[in-house]
């Protein structure tokens, strides 16, 4: 079933290897140089955890598109994650104090085997693919970014979830001390978000554990994240401690703090303008002008049907 | 209050040139981190949020100069607020002309949608409109003409301005209100400095008659 769907896609071309290698030159020169200067006090357990550090045994996944890759430097200076600030070039800047080993992602609720993953057993849980997705912003602007990891329902499946399993949430962590732009208090912490359960099983919803070939970067949500392509990015969450299993469905962050604007659902949709900004285009980082969004950001093919007879206006 | 500072007409024109020559400032660091490559990963969302922010600063600044007048016994400070004033016209051109271009690429029907529906826009745009007329009065010929008490009526809807223009920066804003709570606390300072100073003379009116 699963290899049936990813044969669906049509396969298109990545860019080339040397031609984004070359673009990341400058930025491996400097992540090197904090290697080296970190490798003095750092085993080398701590090390491998680093940004910049390549996950060996990647394939190249049959999940891929022709539109041409963010560069890296965009990918991780450009971001949103509100633990580490609210300005987009903060999280470069401010999330090197977090701490991404040793890390746990507990797993629980209604599941039949509750398990608790370091970051070793989830690297070697299933084959490492690398995903070339759309990430479409609900601030109205996209990214192509080449991520690394593997679907969720890989994970799901090793925890037996129970028929009470309806939805999923998503905790990322909270922690002051790592992360002390959270006291300014932009959001409700820990952040969570949270899936219905087709839609976290579905083979494109991504376990995400890198980028670009290379271990996450921690302004991209490192050790491991959540990518969720046909939703706004905030429904993929970053830096995540725990993955729970429920009945009902969960209040988001996003949904606590401003229950107008942001839904459950967030499908990306062109024809549901969020209420203060149309969602009809969006700039593609990099490029000059706009271009139409598309409605489930290009993925209607894959997941349309996860939404059949429902008002998308109304379940926004 | 305050002590006397005698100014000639030659130190007030070099006030007014040093005025301008620091409100290029901003302009002139945004054009050389472009040709740097230092405006991030979305430069139009940058250069839009860097001029709308320069011209509240400057709508608050040309707010500040009376109350700052009376406060030091500056008379001459007022001399510097139509060229202050005017700083905070270009930027707000310059942020309108941008939101134009390299927003909405002159779709007028998309824009015309726009300042419609979405009420951050409609404020922002309004706020625009209104500072026209007093860019465009903005010089002496122009007072003459209109006589003092005219101008300094129709130079009230800067009080609007502001008002409309910190209401468009707290409205856009997605989560993180610190920035616009803080232009409106100033605002809040400065109009209510005003407001302070019409009721007292109210007050104090009936005495000297």
């Amino acid at each position: 079933m699963r290899d049936s769907f990813i044969a669906d896609l049509r396969p298109g071309e990545i860019t080339p290897r040397e031609v984004y290698e070359s673009r990341r030159q400058f930025l491996g020169r400097a992540l090197n140089g904090a290697l080296l200067m970190g490798s003095g006090v750092m085993g080398w357990g701590a090390r491998e955890a680093q940004a910049g550090v390549k996950l060996q045994g990647i394939r190249k996944g049959a999940i891929t598109l022709k539109e041409p890759l963010t560069p890296l430097k965009d990918v991780t200076t450009y971001n949103n994650f509100y633990e580490f600030g609210t300005d987009k070039s903060d999280p470069a800047q401010n999330a090197h104090t977090l701490k991404t080993r040793p890390w746990t992602l507990s797993v629980e609720g209604a599941v039949k085997n509750p398990r608790t993953f370091d970051m070793d057993t989830l690297l070697k849980l299933a084959p490492l693919e690398e995903r070339v997705y759309r990430m479409r912003c609900v601030e109205g602007w996209s990214m192509i970014i080449p991520w690394v990891g593997y679907s969720l329902s890989e994970l799901i499946k090793r925890v037996d979830p129970t028929s009470s399993a309806r939805y999923v949430e998503f905790i990322s962590l909270s922690d002051i001390v790592q992360m002390p732009q959270m006291k300014h208090g932009s959001l409700d912490w820990p952040y969570m978000e949270g899936l219905r359960m087709d839609e976290a099983a579905h083979p494109l919803t991504l376990l995400c554990l890198g980028l670009y070939g290379e271990v996450l970067p921690n302004q991209n949500g490192a050790p491991v994240r959540l990518v969720v392509p046909w939703k706004y990015g905030f429904k993929s969450g970053k830096s995540l401690v725990k993955i729970r299993f429920v009945e009902k469905q969960p209040t988001t962050t996003w949904m606590r703090a401003v229950p107008e604007e942001y839904g459950f659902y967030s499908n990306v949709n062109p024809a549901v303008d969020h209420p203060r900004w149309s969602q009809a285009k969006e700039r593609r980082i990099g490029e000059f002008g706009k271009r139409p969004t598309l409605p489930f950001n290009g993925y209607a093919d894959q997941v349309a049907s996860l939404y059949a007879g429902m008002d998308l206006a109304k379940f926004f | 209050m305050g002590f006397e500072v005698r100014v000639s007409e030659h130190a007030i024109a070099r006030f007014k040139i040093a005025a301008v020559a620091l409100a290029t400032w901003p302009c002139a660091r945004l054009i050389w981190l472009a040709t740097q490559g230092g405006l991030g990963a979305n430069p139009i969302e940058y250069i839009t949020r860097s001029t709308g922010w320069w011209t509240l600063a400057f709508l608050m600044i040309t707010l500040s100069i009376t109350p700052l007048r009376r406060l030091l016994g500056w008379p001459w400070l007022a001399r510097l607020r139509r060229t202050v004033g005017l700083c905070a016209f270009a930027y707000a051109l310059m942020h309108f002309v941008i939101y134009l271009w390299l927003d909405q690429f002159f779709d007028f029907a998309a824009i015309t949608k726009d300042i419609i529906k979405r009420p951050f826009i409609t404020v922002g745009f309004t706020a625009f409109l209104l500072l026209i007329p007093l860019a465009v009065t903005s010089t002496n010929a122009m007072v003459c003409r209109l006589g003092g008490r005219r101008w300094q009526q129709l130079h009230r809807c800067v009080y609007a301005i502001a008002v409309l223009g910190v209401l468009h920066y707290w409205w856009l804003v997605k989560k993180d209100l610190r920035e616009p709570i803080l232009f409106a606390l100033l605002l809040t300072l400065l109009l209510g400095a005003r407001i302070l100073r019409v009721n007292r003379a109210a007050s104090a009116a009936p005495n000297t008659e």
